[in-house]
């Protein structure tokens, strides 16, 4: 299949390869959106990769009050980890730490889900004795006394196992400024899409990494065939026009939600365009062995 | 299919016990609904003694006509939908663990007794021990709903472990006594004592009480975030509440004289 050429963009004839993660996703809410906005930033960073971070995690979206449990301002936050396990470790430890923590905050399950994994249950112990648990209908809550009036909690929240981690688009600009400008509009772009994060800062990563490296001790390195400044020292994958790279990482609740993060973010790189210094399109892949779910750049422009 | 039907011809010279008349035990039985015996005395009396029936799904039982005589109506049921005009007597859905019963008139003593799940409304009032245990139970209501349209009498929610509780009207005497979990909320004002040796669950009363015990203590008025839930949980179960409407309540803790954990919501003033 021959590379595309959209808007003076070429897209790259290549796929991004993903991986299956559990996931989860849970509803903070507080008096105010800043509140819960806060809490959700605070619980959320940290989480930009399963390699060190033990999860990836971001915002999905704000939620109006009518759309939330307490009728307050709400933050959607989805989280992914490589097991179940290690995703209710990290859920119980942010939690605690991050939006207990957070002055007004409640905290409710954000997916139904296959399974259920503990959301309040595990934190409740902190009321020392005081917790209180209300059952209202067919959901149980914790209501743990701290010390601006009570931290509610629902006991449980939904774990999905067919969750996708890894959807890439790599960004190859001119320079810096336009290619970290054609990277915030796909990141705007993508933020649209419901049941997907982009756990990098921003939205943005400048350090797409490859597996292994020279010192044994690393996991991973450098993508030096993207280091704009080793063209010519390395098997380098970038042209002369290229100046600077940037990748934008993006995990969804199912694989169909990655692929629309993917069109999307895609349609507004396309938008972007050549004239604002956008030179090509690529995304990262280990020659499609590795991850279960692939993405052709080509197909999902359509 | 349409609703069985059974019209009340006349009075009914005793109490009767209606227990075989739900969609379980009728999906059970054998031979004509007019046959079923319902006395309560050594003088024989049938469902067609008194009703004419018109046949339809046992999963829709209409009573068309009521009577204060009319013990045990839905006890133990699990599934289907019984709707009374009129009155009924005492144990009505008692063991109830699913399924509807929907009541124009009043009811008797120890409605919802020991309820598991369902719902039951009753459109006017309830007389005592509402969702009580029997003597010797351990727990009185462990789910489902209750909504009185009129007022409750005394003892409502005794020994209740879960569900809900709601009283459109005033409440009796020691409304939550001896409750151990669960959710009570009053839009009346309660009789003396409420909440008498609860050691847990929630009582709200939106009216104020007549008198509150003194080993009940004030942590004073609060906004939360629970409130804001049970007063959702009231609107989505069709239960208009005037003061839940304000989530800032004063907040009492007890009852302290059992080590209790319990907590009595009343208007802020």
């Amino acid at each position: 299949m021959p590379e595309l050429i959209r808007n003076g963009v070429t897209i790259d004839n290549t796929f991004a390869e993903a991986f299956g993660m559990r996931a989860t996703a849970i509803v903070i809410t507080a008096d105010t959106e800043k509140w819960a906005r806060q809490a959700a930033v605070t619980m959320t960073g940290f989480a930009t990769s399963v390699i060190a971070c033990g999860c990836e995690a971001g915002i999905d979206r704000v939620l109006e009050p009518s759309e939330t449990p307490d009728a307050r301002p709400g933050i959607r936050v989805l989280i992914f980890a490589v097991s179940t396990s290690m995703l209710e470790q990290q859920l119980m430890t942010r939690l605690g730490q991050c939006v207990l923590t957070c002055p007004g905050t409640a905290c409710f399950s954000g997916m139904q889900g296959e399974e259920r994994i503990k959301l309040g249950a595990a934190i409740r112990y902190f009321g020392d004795g005081w917790q209180i648990s209300k059952l209202l209908g067919a959901t149980r809550y914790w209501r743990i006394p701290v010390m601006d009036g009570e931290f509610v909690c629902e006991e449980t929240t939904g774990l999905t196992k067919s969750a996708v981690g890894g959807g890439n688009l790599l960004i190859m600009g001119r320079d810096r400024e336009s290619t970290l400008a054609a990277a915030e509009a796909a990141v705007a772009a993508i933020s649209a899409e419901p049941d997907v994060i982009m756990p990098f800062p921003g939205g943005i990563v400048r350090s797409g990494s490859k597996i292994g490296s020279k010192y044994k001790a690393l996991p991973a390195s450098t993508n030096d065939a993207y280091c704009p400044t080793l063209k010519g020292r390395v098997a380098s994958a970038l042209t002369a026009e290229v100046g600077s790279v940037l990748e934008i990482v993006i995990d969804g609740l199912t694989d169909a939600a990655v692929r629309a993060g993917m069109k999307a973010g895609l349609g507004a790189l396309c938008v972007f365009g050549a004239k604002a210094g956008l030179v090509r399109v690529g995304a990262g892949n280990y020659g499609g062995k590795l991850g279960k779910f692939h993405y052709p750049l080509g197909e999902i422009l359509g | 299919m349409s609703a069985l039907v059974l019209t009340l011809q006349q009075e009914p010279p005793q109490r009767c016990d209606l227990s075989a008349l739900t969609a379980d035990r009728l999906a059970a039985a054998t031979g004509r609904i007019e046959a079923i015996d319902i006395r309560t005395t050594r003088t024989p009396l049938a469902v067609g003694d008194i009703f004419s029936v018109t046949s339809g799904d046992a999963a829709d039982i209409v009573f068309e006509g009521g009577s204060e005589r009319f013990d045990n109506l839905g006890v133990g049921m699990s599934t289907g939908r019984i709707r009374v005009t009129g009155d009924l007597g005492q144990r009505a859905g008692r063991g109830m663990a699913g399924g509807a019963i929907f009541v124009s008139g009043s009811v008797g003593v120890l409605a919802g007794s020991g309820m598991a799940g369902g719902r039951m409304e009753i459109g006017g009032d309830a007389g005592d021990l509402l969702g009580a245990p029997l003597p010797g139970e351990a727990s009185g209501m462990t789910g489902g709903v209750i909504r009185v349209g009129g007022s409750a009498g005394a003892r409502a929610g005794d020994r209740m472990r879960r569900g809900l509780i709601a009283i459109g009207g005033d409440a009796g005497e020691y409304l939550g006594s001896r409750m151990f979990g669960g959710t009570i909320v009053c839009l009346g004002r309660a009789g003396p004592l409420p909440g008498y040796l609860m050691t847990r669950g929630t009582i709200i009363t939106a009216s104020g009480v007549d008198s509150l015990s003194p080993t009940f203590i004030d942590t004073g008025p609060h906004e939360l975030v629970a409130l804001r839930l049970i007063s959702r949980w009231l609107t989505e179960e069709g239960i208009e509440g005037g003061a839940l409407s304000a989530t800032r309540l004063r907040r009492f803790a007890g009852d302290t004289a059992v080590l209790g954990k319990g907590e009595l919501f009343l208007p802020e003033a």
